[in-house]
């Protein structure tokens, strides 16, 4: 018997990913003109939410995408800050190309670390990652030449005007912001990324269509520890001044969580909207200190065990919202 | 020899550390990220009863029974809706409840380190020969960890209650299908090990000064002393506290600042060169 296969068309965008993307577009463009008429205050604000930004993204890739859930992201984020730092002080390198470098020795470092890493899984990965990150901050602070525990300023900016260097750290932090969502967004779509999802739904079923798992999880923790670095160059290039407690701190994996929690794991708009809304939450209830924390706590157990999918999720799954897609839908013609 | 000694017996302690998390892994694969924060909790109930003047002895002897409950409640209410194939819900709320724990503790104590007066009690020692000397709150809290640690692979091996978390650990739906409820069991299981991690935190507040934020910490080793001694055994996870404490009273004799890096170091080694851990339990 012959079967005749109907015809069919895959589709892969949304009626709303088109507008969104020129919206988007001229959003970035209207943004980065804020240097002329905004106060510098501003762009300060930006370049601290976009560094967590762009940490959440890449602990959501991993974990939303890779089913990799880490607490020790802080390592690469830390390193990512040391390495610009040093490289910046020591070797004459302009800070700013130094922040990309950072990323890159940060992403490097990650392979021989997962080689520690990958020997756990599931809960135990999570605070098997934490301890390599604790080991990582007290070696740091044992390193006389970047000024051990109580940490060392940025000296290689001395020279360039405080206008300069504030507008030149805006631009930077809003083009890693596009390019972290662009490469995200991209990498989801192509075929790798496709295997990536195979991976996340069912692990033993990817492996069998022949999907090289073990490598696609190395690349993916490779990707989100150069882009943890980024974040953490990007974010002490803003702020001068390092110390191993800040630069190591569990809060920013904490904060990441939180994000993508609130915002809704597994999808590309969810640390957008959870950073958002983590910035509102952090402009208004911040002076409550313990309280507050206390709050954000709360906020993310309930929204663990009542709405799964996070902010965004209950939006996809109410209206059909989808900014980025990046599922493919068989349509009979 | 004093060193190797103090190291020992400071691997009792971390013994009691790491018992409630490897029974809490071993019978619900729940790791618990609030485990620190919880066993910090036990300290500061023991001091709040102290302070309001209780012995200290009757008052560590109070805090069980409350840490029983909470298990209890805890697993229950909140942490029986995180389980599943997926560990992330149930990392996600206990990080939550972590972050939780430690800014109430500071609202309510502040950030200053508590300890409890025993009246000389946590410096009493005795002279082992001319030069060598342990004391006797570190014999007792080495005692203790010894009885949890047979304790609980006695209730594993020959009771009813042993035999049901054994069951639910291998296969939840068939244990259920046999008439066993497994949120009841888990809820069980959970009690028992903050009991235990109440213990931990009674003698940490009398052996030493306790603040809110030492939680993570005391995760981080009870995690390493697990991990080292190899999952599933409870003997394996005390000789896991014994390598730990003993790395880290080698490291600390060395230089200060190196006793916990060290205890790290080690951890990253065993990781390295025997996954599996010292003791990996092997089912028969």
């Amino acid at each position: 018997m012959n079967t005749k296969i109907p015809a069919y068309s895959v589709i892969r965008s949304t009626r709303a990913s088109a507008p969104v993307l020129i919206i988007a577009t001229l959003l970035v463009l209207f943004a980065a003109s804020l240097p002329w008429w905004g106060e510098s205050s501003w762009m300060h604000e930006f370049v601290e939410i976009a560094c967590y930004f762009i940490f959440a993204m890449m602990w959501n890739l991993m974990a939303g995408y890779g089913g990799m859930v880490s607490i020790g992201q802080q390592a690469f984020f830390g390193l990512g800050g040391y390495v610009m730092l040093s490289l910046g002080n020591f070797w004459g390198i302009n800070p700013f190309v130094a922040v990309v470098l950072g990323a890159l020795v940060a992403g490097l470092l990650s392979v021989p670390i997962s080689m520690m890493a990958f020997r756990l899984q599931g809960g135990y990965f999570a605070i098997g990652t934490w301890v390599i990150a604790e080991v990582v901050r007290l070696s740091i602070a044992n390193v006389s030449a970047v000024g051990g525990g109580s940490g060392t300023t940025l000296t290689a900016l001395r020279g360039i005007d405080k206008a300069t260097r504030e507008s030149v750290t805006f631009w930077m932090a809003l083009a890693c912001v596009v390019a972290s969502v662009g490469l995200v967004y991209l990498f989801l779509r192509s075929k790798q990324g496709l295997a990536l999802l195979a991976i996340r739904d069912n692990e033993i079923a990817a492996r069998s269509q022949g999907i090289d798992v073990s490598r696609m999880k190395l690349a993916v923790y490779a990707v989100a520890a150069a882009g943890a670095g980024l974040a953490g160059a990007l974010y002490f290039v803003g702020n001068l001044r390092i110390s191993p407690d800040a630069a190591f701190s569990v809060n920013w994996s904490a904060f990441a969580i939180f994000m993508v929690v609130i915002g809704g794991i597994g999808r590309i708009e969810g640390p957008l909207v959870g950073a958002l809304v983590f910035w509102a939450l952090n402009k208004f209830f911040s002076d409550y200190g313990t309280w507050y924390l206390i709050g954000l706590g709360l906020l993310a157990i309930v929204m663990t065990i009542y709405f799964k999918h996070g902010l965004w999720g209950y939006a996809q799954q109410r209206w059909g919202w989808s900014l980025f897609p990046t599922s493919r839908k068989l349509r009979l013609d | 020899m004093e060193t190797l000694l103090q190291g020992l017996l400071l691997g009792g302690l971390y013994g009691l550390f790491a018992l409630g998390l490897s029974l809490m892994f071993g019978v619900m694969r729940l790791t618990n990220t609030a485990h620190g924060d919880f066993i910090i909790l036990g300290s500061f109930s023991t001091f709040t009863l102290v302070s309001l003047g209780l012995a200290p002895w009757l008052a560590a002897l109070v805090t069980l029974p409350l840490a029983w409950l909470l298990g209890y409640a805890m697993q229950r209410l909140v942490l029986n809706g995180t389980l599943g194939k997926d560990p992330l819900p149930s990392l996600v709320v206990t990080f939550g409840l972590s972050i939780v724990i430690q800014n109430l503790l500071l609202e309510l104590f502040s950030a200053d380190p508590r300890s409890i007066d025993t009246d000389g009690f946590n410096t009493l020692g005795f002279a082992l020969t001319d030069d060598l000397s342990v004391g006797v709150l570190p014999i007792v809290i080495f005692v203790l960890a010894l009885l949890a640690a047979g304790g609980l692979q006695w209730i594993f091996k020959f009771t009813a209650l042993g035999r049901a978390f054994r069951a639910v650990s291998d296969d939840r739906e068939i244990a259920e299908l046999m008439g066993l409820n497994a949120r009841k069991i888990y809820a069980q299981a959970t009690a028992m090990a903050f009991v235990l991690m109440g213990l931990a935190g009674a003698l940490q507040v009398v052996r030493t000064t306790v603040s809110p934020a030492d939680g993570p910490m005391l995760l981080l080793f009870a995690f390493e002393a697990v991990i080292m001694g190899g999952m599933g055994s409870f003997w394996g996870t005390l000789a896991g506290s014994m390598l730990l404490g003993l790395t880290q009273q080698v490291g600390f004799r060395l230089d200060p600042g190196w006793g916990i890096w060290g205890g790290h170091l080690m951890f990253l080694f065993v990781l390295v060169m025997r996954p599996q851990g010292l003791f990996p339990k092997t089912r028969g």
